[in-house]
């Protein structure tokens, strides 16, 4: 045990205190960099256990290479102090756009990740036992280390609870991170003032702090425009949920004014404009088929269809099959989520079953259905190409009655063509008779369904009264195709072929 | 105190012991058929005499395709009045399935390609299972969607990652582009050519096939040289065709005949141009097709017995089986024999055969391993997607096939098919190799090439259970295919009547149909019920 002595210190001659608060605010730049990395490579690459796991360990080990290395500097530690201030705001606060873009544009984002926290775990290591060091000779060693670590932790403290709360919604990752970097900078140059006794002169070390929080302010202010389309297009919005479920990547956003839902980062709905896709997948179906009594829904574990289905007074029993529990209790018990579809899939004539639709369909035994809605997500994979080929339709018009209705939802007639016509000739192959019609829902673009029946049927005339956006007339006109929409020849999908998932990636290809 | 001492010492001291043998892999699995012993027994000791010789007409001699086909046939031409006898627990030989509460698997053969309008007697049994949609304009046989393999059909891994297809083009030169499309040149020359009688040269079952001696001159050489021949080096393009060797036959472009290389690819195809038949197949593989076919022989077929002995007596044969479910041996007296099996086994219980047929020793059987691994989950995969069939191209393994493909399970738990011919130049040194290895040995070995493809695999693992086939499939190396000593093997011997993929010398579902309808017509005649052939 060391005892250290007042007798035969020096009287203090720089501000102790102040530079206990330097710890403060150290501290708390050093856990956020480890957060960010965290967060990022958890959303990133998915698994947050082990991402959050590898990238403390790697953190903290780093952390004790940069204590163990801080021996091999001896002089001049007052100056060594301000510029590792300056690195750490460096490497630290560019971190995590330059993540992005290494995510964005090489192949070696691991090797990046690791080497960023390896070198801001290092520096943020050499910092408190420098500190410490330049303290020693003015504090008593007890009050030193006491004072030191208790900021050390509070500081830690602070940052941890205000980067899920505050930085992560309000700023984003990297506004968040470049701002702690200007922190960093920030307590350089503020203890270039505190440890002017101990430093010669000081105007260049100021200048270079000065240059380095200057460069930094200009990223916080380029952040926005700066080409960080991933976490901008994602994650700009305050996240409301984010998980992984079994089957996909589930995330909710809220901003501007309403809230989104995306799957493995698709966006599936706005709450602003969701309306109009659900209205126009649901009611024109009924328009043909008013006396449908059992409804059978097939995806849409959002809930919204449904909601809309339980509009019609007819509805005796909705069954919903959805593959992914998660997303459908999701939809009961997130109150967004519940508020925007009015708990429909706790209505007691909806029976929600978590399945494969297309096994299902096979197996599923029962009384047929009056009328089908089929909202899957656009055919993006082949574990989602099988849900739009003729042995699917086919399957599905074995659970259906002679006069059933069916409304698919069927990508964009604007933006992929030639897919949206593909999925209309598969169904006509699968021997429907197909109705295809469109409309504008602005979060998505021109949005594409096609209505379909075993036997000839007229498009729909009446759509139920008091709907937001579909009138009669408003009806009526989704059925006319402009010239750069109308029909295009395409091969039907099938199962042994899977046409549609080819067609799907080229023409997307071109949008993104 | 001291004794507590003490115990607590002994009891740290044991602990390492109880507990340090960590099992190295966390998973279980075991090894099962065919019964080797029983197998070796026959050709080491005897087995008692039976009490009596039950009279019959029919004896078939084998459960495998071959055999259950022959039986098919005489059901099918009115002779009902046979029984068949399996030395195996269940039929089916190299198509025969498992089955666990994930999904039904295969053992070992896994599709079948559509077959073409000339190929009667698989359309007739296809329809049989309902499987025929109807016919084309051409007259080409239409099945439904859901029976045909499900897309993505096959994805290679090569440079870390998986391609789609099997034939990689990622970083392919535009002489490697030249090489490939240079070979389907000449594969299409061969689906164009008819001889003088109309015949392809290429067709399946391989009775079709052309016997005009320009296609016959290609049994003469290797595929290896063939290729050579024509300055296909591509190195791709031949790990592509040597990939398709060890596939359909388990051997190497250099012990494979040029004629069966050529056959692989110009034997699918209707004409030039064309692409080749889509394949057929199911969770359960071919065991799909077992399952019709021992559904017709029905309380006829009896699994466990292994025929000890087949002798000429006045008037017809008599034939000893080996019941080791009971111990005794059952005996039975029969006009004529089918015998169903390899010709290995039949110069063993028929004598006189191994003099009077030299040829017989001519034919190779390639060994393999094959493993079935049961999984809690799949491997998270970050390029192309998993599909039916899973190749890796630096691997001596074919790779695997995802049972659960076919019911369009794409989620969850799954069954994996993992194939490894033992594609060495010299069959009997491989098969002592394979069987020389026990249930860790083959274990390590097939999760020391899966690890590669995807690492962490074990933790998802729930059961490995592995097969090792000593006789997996005939080779067809040069000069075989069109020995006439060696075709010769399919004459019936003194009221024996042979059938089994072999005696094509290409181990294919189709082969062994044909020439169990071959000798159950041959058998059909002999009894005074000739017919139309259903060939």
């Amino acid at each position: 045990m060391i005892v250290s002595d007042t007798r035969g210190l020096p009287q203090p001659t720089l501000r102790a205190p102040l530079l206990f608060i330097s710890v403060l605010l150290i501290a708390s730049c050093g856990l956020i960099y480890e957060l960010v990395a965290g967060t990022l490579s958890s959303y990133l690459l998915g698994d947050s256990v082990t991402q959050f796991s590898t990238v403390i360990g790697v953190y903290l080990s780093a952390m004790g290479l940069g204590s163990w290395l801080s021996r091999f500097l001896q002089r001049g530690l007052a100056q060594r102090f301000v510029d590792l201030e300056l690195a750490v705001a460096l490497v630290g606060g560019f971190s995590a756009p330059i993540l992005f873009q290494a995510f964005a544009h090489t192949h070696a984002f691991r090797v990046v990740l690791y080497g960023e926290v390896m070198a801001i775990g290092t520096l943020v290591g050499l910092e408190i036992p420098i500190l410490m060091r330049i303290l020693k000779d003015q504090v008593h060693f007890k009050d030193l280390i006491a004072g030191v670590l208790t900021l050390d932790y509070i500081g830690a403290l602070a940052a941890s609870l205000l980067f899920p709360l505050l930085f992560m919604p309000k700023l984003g990752l990297v506004r968040t991170s470049l701002l702690f970097g200007l922190l960093n900078a920030t307590v350089g140059l503020w203890s270039s003032y505190l440890l002017q006794s101990q430093l010669g002169p000081t105007r260049m070390l100021r200048l270079r702090c000065l240059a380095v929080m200057a460069i930094l302010a200009l990223g916080v202010g380029l952040a926005g425009k700066f080409t960080l389309a991933v976490e901008e297009e994602i994650f700009a919005d305050e996240i409301v949920y984010a998980r992984d479920s079994a089957y996909q990547r589930i995330v909710l956003t809220r901003g501007r004014g309403s809230f989104q839902l995306f799957l493995n980062g698709n966006l599936q709905f706005s709450s602003a404009d969701e309306y109009r896709y659900h209205e126009a997948l649901v009611h024109p179906a009924f328009a043909v088929n008013p006396e449908a009594r059992r409804i059978l829904v097939c995806g849409g574990g959002d809930g919204l269809a449904v909601r809309e289905v339980l509009k019609h007074p007819a509805v005796r029993e909705v069954v919903l099959v959805d593959l992914d529990p998660a997303m459908t209790d999701l939809a009961r018990k997130q109150p967004m989520m519940r508020a925007l579809n009015g708990g429909a899939l706790d209505d007691p004539r909806v029976k929600v079953i978590n399945a494969d639709a297309m096994i299902w369909l096979q197996e599923a035994k029962g009384e047929p259905f009056d009328l089908a809605l089929v909202d899957f997500p656009d055919p993006n994979t082949y574990a989602l190409g099988k849900l739009y080929t003729t042995r699917f339709y086919r399957l599905l018009q074995q659970r259906l009655t002679r006069e059933a209705v069916i409304s698919v939802q069927s990508t964009s007639p604007l933006m992929a063509r030639q897919s949206y016509w593909c999925i209309a000739a598969t169904m006509e192959a699968s021997g429907l008779r197909v109705r295809p019609y469109h409309l504008a829902v602005p979060s998505f673009g021109v949005w594409g369904f096609a209505l379909a029946s075993r036997r000839d049927f007229l498009p729909p005339g009446t759509v139920l009264p008091g709907l937001r956006y579909l009138s009669d007339e408003a009806t009526a006109a989704m059925f006319a195709f402009p010239k750069d929409m109308d029909r295009v020849p395409a091969e039907a999908n099938r199962l042994d072929n899977q046409v549609l998932v080819h067609l799907y990636a080229r023409e997307w290809r071109k949008w993104s | 105190m001291k004794r507590r001492l003490f115990l607590a010492s002994a009891s740290a001291a044991a602990l390492p012991l109880a507990c340090g043998r960590k099992p190295e892999f966390p998973f279980s699995g075991e090894l099962v058929g065919p019964d080797l012993a029983l197998g070796h027994r026959l050709q080491r000791d005897g087995f008692p005499e039976p009490d009596g010789f039950e009279p019959l007409p029919v004896l078939v001699v084998g459960g495998g395709i071959a055999g259950l086909s022959a039986a098919w046939r005489l059901s099918g031409g009115g002779c009902e009045d046979y029984q068949v006898l399996e030395m195996e627990p269940e039929p089916g030989g190299t198509s025969r399935c498992g089955r666990n509460e994930v999904s039904p698997y295969p053992w070992a053969a896994h599709y079948l390609p559509v077959p073409d309008r000339g190929n009667h007697a698989v359309i007739r049994l296809l329809e049989e299972c309902g499987l025929v949609r109807g016919y084309d304009a051409q007259g080409e046989p239409v099945l439904p969607e859901e029976a045909l393999v499900r897309s993505p059909e096959e994805r290679l891994f090569a440079y870390g990652q998986w391609w789609e297809g099997l034939y990689l083009r990622a970083g392919a030169s535009s002489e490697d582009e030249r090489q490939y499309h240079a070979f389907f040149k000449e594969v299409d020359h061969w689906a164009a050519f008819r001889d003088g009688k109309g015949r392809p040269a290429f067709s399946i079952p391989r009775a079709r096939c052309s016997d005009a001696q320009v296609v016959r001159d290609l049994d003469r050489g290797s595929f290896a040289t063939w290729l050579d021949e024509r300055g296909f080096d591509s190195p791709r393009l031949r790990w592509f065709l040597e990939y398709a060797c060890r596939d359909d036959y388990g051997s190497r472009l250099d012990s494979t005949s040029a004629w069966a290389g050529l056959f692989y690819f110009a034997a699918r195809k209707q004409g030039p141009g064309e692409d080749s038949r889509p394949l057929l197949a199911w969770p359960e593989g071919n065991g799909h097709l077992v399952g019709h076919l021992r559904g017709v022989c029905g309380s006829r077929l009896h699994c466990g017995l292994a025929v000890t002995a087949i002798r000429p007596v006045r008037g017809g044969l008599e034939v000893s089986a080996w019941d080791a479910a009971r111990g005794r041996s059952l005996g039975w007296r029969v006009r004529r024999v089918i015998f169903a099996g390899p010709q290995h086994v039949a110069r063993w219980l028929i004598p006189g055969l191994s003099d009077a047929r030299p040829a017989s020793r001519l034919i190779q059987n390639a060994p393999w391993l094959v493993a079935n691994l049961t999984l809690r989950n799949r491997p998270r995969e970050s390029s192309f997607p998993l599909a039916w069939d899973n190749v890796p191209r630096d691997s001596e393994s074919l790779g695997y096939v995802v049972a659960t493909h076919q019911s369009l399970r794409d989620y969850g738990p799954t069954v994996w098919t993992w194939y490894r011919p033992f594609a060495g130049p010299d069959c009997a040194t491989e098969r002592s190799r394979l069987l020389a290895m026990d249930w860790q040995s083959c274990a390590r070995m097939v999760m020391a090439d899966l690890l590669r493809l995807h690492p962490g695999l074990s933790n998802l693992v729930e059961r490995l259970d592995v097969m090792r086939w000593g006789h997996a499939m005939v080779r067809p190396a040069p000069g075989l295919l069109w020995n006439a000593a060696f075709l010769d093997l399919a004459a019936p011997f003194q009221g024996i009547h042979f059938a089994h993929t072999e005696l094509s010398g290409i181990a294919l579902f189709e082969e062994a149909q044909d020439h169990g309808l071959r000798a159950a017509e041959e058998v059909l005649a002999a009894l005074g019920r000739p017919g139309r052939s259903w060939r």
